[in-house]
């Protein structure tokens, strides 16, 4: 017996879904596959062993650890940020709208050299932090200032349309039902905001990990305190290192992969609950 | 499968787009060269290669056009590894090209084709300091002193920085009474006066001039002297310590390219015209040191003489390389602490 009412109204179900196969393994699981198969010339120890050096372990730290930070701070950063965009409405709104985007828009190299100027201890903002003893440019901080500042678009976008279809009368029953606004902050907005919150963490610290033009100017790159991850390829890679480059780009692959997967449950999780 | 056509389609659209934009380069590949280099030569192919295209017009009446790359010496090695079609490579040190020949890309014996070792300049590695000295550095024993920040490259990325690092090797090991435990140890804390590693030789003067960080700059004495003439002659001094190394930036003809492209005598005629007087006299005023002899002392002010070491007191690229610059050699060693 034939379905009928399995036609979707619009047409090309097939041959959309089959491009998109085709597409995705092209762009996304072809490379992947080879990155996945380069390492092992190395043998499983020799895999073990370039992943495992202490120097690789600091830069794995860092780069995880920094980014994760950086989006963790841009998830209340960003919602404010979100929230006054969507919700109010003042002079040059229009302005400030395209200035989330620019840390998208602009080439990362750009960000970091302005970034490393504006924070260098001859720089505006690291001459005035000097005599505090704060360091910005040229240590971790400044890692995690360039990893805030392109991380932040990723957070604000991901956050306003869901902010933009919550509907208001919610809050409005919490105050008529006497909810302080600490308690319709706390109780009603942001468990409706949690898992568009996690997607935009989880968007932020994707970009984080993998960010190279911005932090490699500000980062200082000395090997155990300041090098990330994505600098180690690129010098195994010059030492035509190919495989030790590819194991350790696996490693953060395997390692995002797993973060993104945990927050995809994570978000499932609490969809049903809600 | 329904959607296979359309893709197939794209495909072909790409791949026909891709066509057009390569084939304007490969009609003119027959007269043009492609020479890739390193970091700071900009200046100097720029001025050479004028002169060798009117000299090789006059001489063959061929007309020629010559384009030039420039980065990182190790990642233009590479490049050139991984498929770009240089006729000549003119890099920092003759790793990189040894790197080429290994892989079958460049004729094994390709140091003794040419003269000098086939390095038609050489250079050395100096100080470039504030002007006034304030820190009052003078040699490498003053790099130590708590109060100066050393900047240099990563020699893992920069041809420029590993010779900085053999360099310092060099000084320690001729102190009295060296041993491989003292130059480790000098090398130890040579870098923890360094506060940033950048990638490459130019970034690194960046930081230095335009970051207006450390006290040291070290630096190949070509860019050195180019740092002072840009910047200003009364911003930077440079000091020459009291022992440095001859590194010798090699040249040599990609052979599996020119053979392709049949460019091979003039890809030659080009590199053996480094070697000639007027070649000469422009390599020493965009401050590398030359060759002959007689130009060399035209410029003896400029290029004052000072011991220095050659890579073959280290044994070789290959050695060097693994004792000091490989994985887990010398400089991977010296920043893992309480080892």
């Amino acid at each position: 017996m034939t379905l009928p009412s399995r036609r979707s109204a619009l047409p090309g179900f097939s041959l959309t879904l089959g491009i998109t196969v085709v597409w995705l393994s092209l762009i996304v699981l072809l490379p992947l596959t080879l990155l996945a198969l380069r390492p092992w010339t190395l043998g499983l120890e020799g895999v073990w062993h370039s992943v495992t050096e202490p120097r690789v372990l600091a830069a794995l730290r860092l780069s995880f650890g920094i980014a994760a930070l950086a989006a963790a701070v841009n998830m209340p950063l960003g919602l404010l940020v979100a929230w006054v965009m969507v919700r109010y409405r003042f002079p040059l709104r229009n302005l400030a709208d395209s200035l989330i985007d620019m840390p998208l828009a602009l080439p990362t190299a750009v960000a970091g050299i302005a970034l490393t100027a504006l924070f260098a201890p001859r720089g505006w903002i690291g001459a005035l932090l000097l005599p505090l003893g704060i360091r910005v440019a040229y240590t971790p901080l400044g890692i995690f200032v360039a990893l805030v500042f392109v991380g932040l678009p990723f957070m604000v976008r991901t956050l306003e349309p869901v902010i933009m279809d919550m509907p208001r009368d919610a809050e409005e029953a919490a105050a008529t039902l006497g909810a302080t606004r600490r308690q319709t902050l706390l109780r009603v907005v942001l468990p409706a905001l949690t898992p568009a919150l996690l997607a935009g963490f989880g968007a932020a610290f994707g970009r984080g990990i993998g960010e190279y033009g911005s932090v490699i100017f500000i980062a200082g790159n000395m090997p155990m305190v300041s090098e990330i991850a994505p600098l180690l390829i690129l010098i195994r890679l010059e030492q035509l290192n190919y495989a030790g480059a590819a194991a350790l780009a696996l490693v953060m692959l395997l390692a995002s992969f797993a973060v993104f997967l945990g927050l995809n449950v994570l978000r499932a999780r609490l969809r049903s609950r809600a | 499968m329904p959607a296979s056509r359309p893709v197939s389609r794209r495909t072909a659209l790409a791949a026909t787009l891709g066509l057009i934009a390569a084939s304007p380069r490969r009609a003119a590949a027959a007269t043009t060269l492609l020479n890739v280099s390193y970091d700071p030569t900009r200046e100097l192919y720029r001025a050479i290669n004028p002169v060798f295209i009117a000299a090789w017009k006059a001489k063959s009446g061929q007309e020629i056009s010559i384009n030039q790359s420039h980065g990182g010496s190790g990642a233009q090695s590479r490049a050139v590894l991984e498929g770009l079609q240089a006729d000549v490579v003119t890099l920092a040190l003759a790793a990189d090209i040894d790197a080429l020949a290994k892989r079958g890309l460049i004729a094994a014996n390709w140091q003794t084709r040419l003269p000098d070792n086939a390095a038609p300049y050489t250079s050395t590695i100096v100080f470039l300091v504030r002007a006034g000295n304030p820190k009052r550095v003078h040699d490498w024993a003053d790099l130590l002193k708590p109060d100066v920040a050393v900047i240099t490259p990563n020699p893992k990325t920069s041809g420029g920085a590993r010779w900085n690092f053999l360099a310092a090797v060099t000084w320690a090991q001729r102190q009295p009474g060296a041993t491989e435990a003292s130059v480790e140890e000098y090398t130890r804390r040579l870098i923890r006066q360094v506060p940033v590693l950048d990638t490459g030789a130019r970034g690194a003067t960046n930081s230095f001039v335009q970051r207006e960080l450390g006290d040291v700059l070290l630096a190949w004495e070509n860019e050195a002297w180019l740092a002072r003439q840009e910047f200003g002659g009364g911003a930077y001094e440079i000091v020459y310590p009291s022992v440095s190394v001859l590194a010798e930036p090699s040249v040599s003809v990609v052979d599996s390219v020119v053979g392709k492209k049949g460019t091979h005598d003039v890809a030659t005629a080009y590199l053996e015209f480094l070697y000639t007087k007027p070649a000469q006299e422009i390599i020493a005023k965009n401050f590398y040191r030359p060759r002959d002899a007689a130009v060399a002392k035209q410029y003896a002010e400029r290029y004052p003489a000072l011991p220095m070491a050659t890579i073959e007191d280290f044994g070789g690229w290959d050695r060097a390389q693994a004792k000091y610059f490989a994985d887990g050699g010398l400089f991977d060693r010296i920043f893992i602490p309480g080892k």
